[in-house]
Parts: C-alpha cells; structure tokens; sequence
C-alpha cells in the first residue's frame, strides 16, 4: 500500500498542540510523530487527554493551537468532504466498540461498505465473511451486539474498522477491562493486522505490559506534554523518573498518591473546631 | 425488517391519514359549499343583519341555492351592503324577490330566505334585490309590544 | 442584589446558548434534508416507528375524547333544548384544539422520548462519533429522516384522531342519547368550516410536529453523556414539548381564530 517514496515520511505529526476543556487543559504544547506501518503507543495515566488526542487525529475537535498533519494534510484545514475522505482512509476503535445497536453483527461490519461502496450484494457478503473471519467472529454473524461480550464487540468492531481497508488505525484503550485470554486475542489481532496488512498503528492505553509488548515506538505522555519517546528499548533505557515511575506501577514518586489539597493534619484540626462550636 | 412490510404499513398509514383529512373535509366540514361551481352575485341591503355571517345559507323555500359572500356597511345609505352569491343554474329569480334574514332554530345561525315575487324580469349579476326585511331584534320587537300596550 | 443579576445573567447565557445550538441543530438537519429521498428506506423506518407505532393509542384516544365530549356536549346542550347542536361541539372542539393538541402531547410522550432515549443512548454509547469516523455524517443518516418522519407524521395522526372522535361523539350522542342522526352531521357542517377550523387545525399539528420532533431529537443530541442525563433529557423532552406546544397553540388559536 505504502509506495517507497512516502515510506518513511511519517504517517501522523502533531506539532506544539494546544487544546482546552473549558479552563482545563488538556493538551498544552504537545508534539509527536507516527511512523508509517508501525505499531505507535501513546501511554499516560487516565484522564490525561489520550481519547481527546485520538479524536483530534481524526478530526472530530479542533487544536486551539497547534497543528496536526494526517497523511501530509493538515485536519483541521480540511473541508468537510476532504475531511471525510481521509477518514475514510482511518479506522477507529473505540474504547467500548461503539457498535450500532440497531443491527447485528454481520450488518455492522457491513455498514461502512454499504454506506461508501455501490458493491453487489454478493460481494459485500463475502467481504464482511472474509473479515469476520479474520477477527474469528464468523459464526457469531447474526448476533446483536447485545449478545456480545466486551471482547467479542471489540473484534467486531475491528472487523468493521478494517472494512474500507484503511491505511491507519486508531485503537482507542483496546485491552481495558479484558480478561487475560482475550486481552491475548486482541494483542494478537493488533499485531497480526499491522503485519499483514501493513497499516499504521495509533494505540492508546495505559496497560503497560501488553502495550510494551507489541509497540515498536512509544509516547509516554503526562500533564498535556510529552514525558518521554521513541523506540521501545530507548523508552526502557532513558527513562526519566516520571516514566520510571509510571512504567514500573509504583504508588508514589513524581506522580503523588495524594490528589494535591490541605495536609491530612489540617483538614482533623478543622473538623475538631467546628464539631466544638 | 422487510421493506416490503414496511413499504405496505407506512403507505397505508399515510392513507388512513389521507383519508382522515377526506373525511373530515367532506363530512364533517362545508368543504362543499366551497364548490358551488360558477356563481353570479346580487346585492341587498338591510337596516339589520342581527347575527347574519359570511359563508350563511342562501335559500328559496328552505332549499339552499347559495351563500353569502360579503357583508359591508354601505356608509352613504346607512345600511348593511349583504352580496349574495347564487348558482348559476338558477338564473330564474323574479326582479322583484324579497329577502330575508331568518333563523334556524332556537339557538340556530341565521340565514337568508328568498321569495320569488311575479316580475317577469330575472335578477342577473350585479342587481340588487329590492325588498328586504331585516332580521328581527329581540329587544326592538320587545319594545314594539310594549308601545302596543301603551297606546291602547 | 448583585449575586441576583449574576444569576440572571448567567442563566439569560445559558438559555440564549441553548437556543443557538438548537437552532444550528435545526440548520444542518433542514439541509441534510435531501438523504430523506435519497436514502427513503431509512426515512420508511422512522416513520414506521413515529408514525405507525403511535396509530393506536392515538385512535383509542381519539375514540374517548370524542365520546367524552359527545356526552359532556348532550349534558350542556340538553339543557338549552339544543342537543341537536352536538354534532358541531364536537366536531370544532375536536378540529380546532384537541386534535392537534391532545395528538402533540401524546407524540411527545410516546414517540418524543423515545427519539430522545434513542438518540441520547447513541451518543452515549459513542455510535454517533463512531459512524462520523467512518465518514457517515449523522445528521443524514440518523436526524434527517427522524426529523422528516416526525413532521410527516403528526399531521396524519392529528386528522385520524379527530376523525374517530367525531365517530365517537356519535356513538355516543346518536347511538346512547338520542341525538337524530341527520342532525348530528347537518349542524356539523353548518358550524366547521373548512378553510377557517380543518385547514387551521391541520397548520396548529403541523407546527407542532415540527416543534416536538426538533425538541425531541435536540435533547438526545444534547443530553449528557451519561445514563442520569439520558433520564434528564427524556424528562425534558415531554416537558419542553408540553410547554410548547400549550404556549404555541394558544398563539396560533389568537392569529388564526380571531
Ligand atoms: N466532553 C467533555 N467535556 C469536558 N471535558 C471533557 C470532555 N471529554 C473529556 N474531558 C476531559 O478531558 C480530559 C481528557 O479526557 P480523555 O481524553 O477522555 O482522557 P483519557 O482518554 O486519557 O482517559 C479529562 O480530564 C476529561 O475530564
Ligand atoms: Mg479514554
């Protein structure tokens, strides 16, 4: 799919990205680069802005400053059909499969080609049995999302976001709350689907191990920065404390255990005054 | 679901619709009067319409031949300007018929009742109806009787 | 004092932001009105389940109404010696007024709500941002025909409730009191007249179709993401819809019937 001449360009750019919640912020001059045809894990704990960074790759919000390039086009200068050209070129899971819950199983990952494609019947049946089958959900073709396990949705979900056979997918925390043999089947999916189609990677998660495991570049990212990056083994190497930190699981360090307020001792004094009013 | 079946049951409940409106325009509202076909439109002139309405029956012997059109006060005559509308098909009403404004039922609207006269000239478009009685008052027919009384 | 017209203020804000969202909402769904053609088996859908699947508690309701009415119309009307005049009582109630608005209220009760849930459920389960990253624009393929569907379907449904509560009004009137047959129907026609209560009933319930589906597909949009906010919004929906459609048919009665 990748000709030799944008092989090495990188896939995804995001440049000084600056974006706000209200008055939170979420991103506050973050940067980043996703190599073509790899596998790219941004890690960071929850509520750093992982899923927001997803959506703005795809165009869904818009950077309050800064700027991010998809494929050499720039997201958030794009019109609303280029936009949707180039999403096309995308496929996103997310977090909790976000299949429609009006079709079954077979009609969801029928859905994008039914949608995009004049295709005859015929062929979209076996185009969405080829990809059901690549997820090993064939047989589960006429279940309603409903009867579907977490595990099992999120397959499904990736079967209909391999559908338009993108370039690029965005996973949104694919292992959360999985059981370790499933977890195993979608590490495996992942994987396998990067090789043997040749499509860029964007993971995002805070499972280190698993994600360590399958990335070969990583992004840890903190407080709307970049804390560290690159390769796995330079993440391992040069590990600054934060990372240190964070990789390892431990409590307490940079990161405190306590949420920032009073001290302990403060906050019983207070309780005593006012109890002896 | 089959689009069959779906094209079947949504089809047929735009015409239950389609058919509620039919029915409450032809049975349960005047949407015929509206259809008079082709009418001509003479004028007449009251002291009194008492509650006399536009869209009001207009009819010979208690058979509807036409409505009221408009209803104007004439300034320079000091009366009510009533313009009636009539079939055309009845083109046969002597020059000098009466009108008059009657009520149906007790608490009945009021309509307008022509009497042929003996003239052998007919009404056409544009004329006016000449003889007119006017719609009883109550309080005016109360006070009648009672300078009746008074005077006896 | 001062906190008061903060207050005031900050509420004046978020009304007047509710209304520009809503009101960009109704744009982009007006515009996107084209995919109800183009894409007519999803707009059969949406009317199959705002229209069809009221049909019958709005007859059943159309049925009471109207023989409640025929009978509360005898009971006054006897009084007078008029019963004969209870084929127009009840056919102008009906025409002018409760068939559009009683049909409104129970749109939005049964078929307003559920378009909130629906929606506020797809949000909420992220259906919505996931079929915009497969480059499917939502206001085509999900608000579009909901939207046409609701306009479509109140009308239709305001005429069907009106025409069995005039049946109604004279199974009761003709067929338990007494009222002569002819007369029910005579003095109907006598007193509805068609431009001035039929067309003007049908333009209340067209209005209100318009105004309850917006509501109603605007709060699902609108709804947290959460299950409390669905609630909330559902709540909203028939609470909204009542208001409106009460305070709009009260100005559409006052241009309309003067
Ligand atoms: N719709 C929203 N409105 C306001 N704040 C939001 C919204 N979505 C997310 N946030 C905030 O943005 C931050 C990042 O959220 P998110 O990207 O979901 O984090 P993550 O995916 O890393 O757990 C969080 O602090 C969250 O509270
Ligand atoms: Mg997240």
């Amino acid at each position: 799919m990748n000709d030799d001449r944008v092989a090495d360009t990188p896939h995804v750019v995001v440049e000084d990205l600056v974006f706000r919640r209200g008055r939170k912020v979420v991103f506050d001059g973050l940067s980043l680069t996703v190599p073509r045809g790899r596998v790219t894990t941004v890690m960071g704990p929850s509520g750093t802005g992982k899923t927001t960074l997803l959506r703005l790759i795809g165009g869904q919000l818009r950077p309050d400053s800064g700027r991010i390039w998809v494929d050499g086009e720039e997201v958030a200068r794009l019109s609303t059909r280029r936009l949707y050209a180039l999403r096309k070129r995308m496929g996103m899971l997310f977090q909790t499969g976000a299949l429609l819950t009006d079709m079954n199983v077979f009609e969801n990952v029928a859905f994008p080609l039914r949608e995009h494609t004049d295709l005859p019947e015929e062929l979209i049946r076996n185009l969405v049995l080829m990809k059901l089958e690549a997820v090993g959900l064939r047989a589960a073709r006429d279940l309603s999302p409903a009867e579907l396990s977490g595990g099992m949705a999120r397959r499904v979900a990736l079967a209909r976001a391999i559908a338009l056979d993108p370039d690029m997918i965005l996973y949104d925390e694919p292992f959360a709350g999985l059981d370790p043999i499933t977890m195993g089947q979608i590490v495996t999916l992942i994987r396998r689907t990067n090789s043997t189609l040749g499509l860029t990677s964007v993971l995002v998660t805070h499972d280190v191990v698993e994600a360590m495991d399958i990335s070969d570049h990583v992004v840890l990212i903190a407080e709307g920065r970049v804390m560290d990056a690159g390769t796995v083994e330079q993440v391992r190497a040069g590990a600054s404390e934060w990372s240190e930190q964070f990789l390892d699981g431990r409590p307490d360090g940079p990161v405190p255990f306590h949420y920032p307020g009073d001290s302990y001792r403060d906050d019983l004094m207070r309780g005593r005054e006012s109890g002896n009013d | 679901m089959k689009l069959r079946y779906l094209e079947v049951s949504v089809g047929l409940f735009v015409l239950l619709g389609i058919a509620a409106l039919f029915y409450l325009a032809i049975q349960v509202s005047n949407i015929v009067e509206y259809r008079d076909g082709d009418t001509y439109e003479v004028t007449a002139y009251f002291d009194h319409i008492g509650g006399l309405k536009a869209r009001a029956p207009v009819t010979v012997s208690g058979v509807r031949i036409g409505r009221v059109s408009d209803i104007a006060y004439d300034p320079e005559r000091f009366q009510a300007r009533v313009t009636l509308a009539i079939r055309s098909g009845q083109d046969h009403l002597p020059a000098d018929t009466q009108a008059s404004i009657f009520t149906a039922g007790l608490l009945g609207e009021q309509y307008i009742g022509l009497e042929p006269g003996g003239d052998f000239e007919v009404l056409a478009d544009g004329d006016e109806i000449l003889f007119t009685q006017s719609a009883l008052v109550l309080e005016n027919m109360i006070g009648r009787v009672l300078t009746n009384f008074s005077s006896d | 004092m001062i906190d008061f017209l903060a207050h005031l203020g900050r509420s004046g804000l978020h009304w007047l932001s509710l209304l520009g969202r809503a009101s960009i909402f109704l744009f982009r769904v007006l515009r996107s009105q084209d995919a109800v053609v183009r894409r007519y088996r999803l707009t059969l859908i949406e009317i199959y389940s705002v229209g069809v699947r009221s049909l019958l508690i709005i007859v059943v309701s159309g049925l009471f109404v109207g023989m409640v009415l025929g009978y509360q119309g005898y009971i006054t009307l006897v009084n007078f010696g008029a019963a004969e005049a209870l084929g127009g009582v009840v056919a102008l109630s009906l025409v002018r007024e409760l068939g559009p608005v009683v049909t409104a209220l129970l749109f939005a009760g049964r078929a307003g709500s559920a378009l909130t849930a629906e929606i506020g459920l797809m949000k909420t389960t992220e259906q919505l941002s996931a079929m915009e990253m497969m480059a499917v624009d939502p206001y085509r393929r999900v608000f579009a025909p909901r939207f046409f569907a609701g306009f479509l379907s109140m009308p239709l449904l305001a005429a069907i409730f009106s025409a069995v509560g005039v049946m109604g009004g004279f199974i009761v009137g003709v067929g338990l009191l007494g009222v002569d047959s002819g007369s029910y129907f005579s003095q109907m026609q006598a007193v509805t007249d068609w431009r001035e209560d039929v067309v003007s009933g049908v333009i209340k319930s067209i209005v209100f179709g318009f105004v309850v589906t917006w509501i109603a597909i605007f709060q699902g949009l609108d709804a947290e993401p959460t299950s409390e906010g669905i609630s909330r919004a559902t709540t909203q929906t028939v609470v909204a819809s009542a208001l409106a459609v009460l305070g709009l048919d009260f100005i559409l009665t006052g241009l309309m019937f003067t």
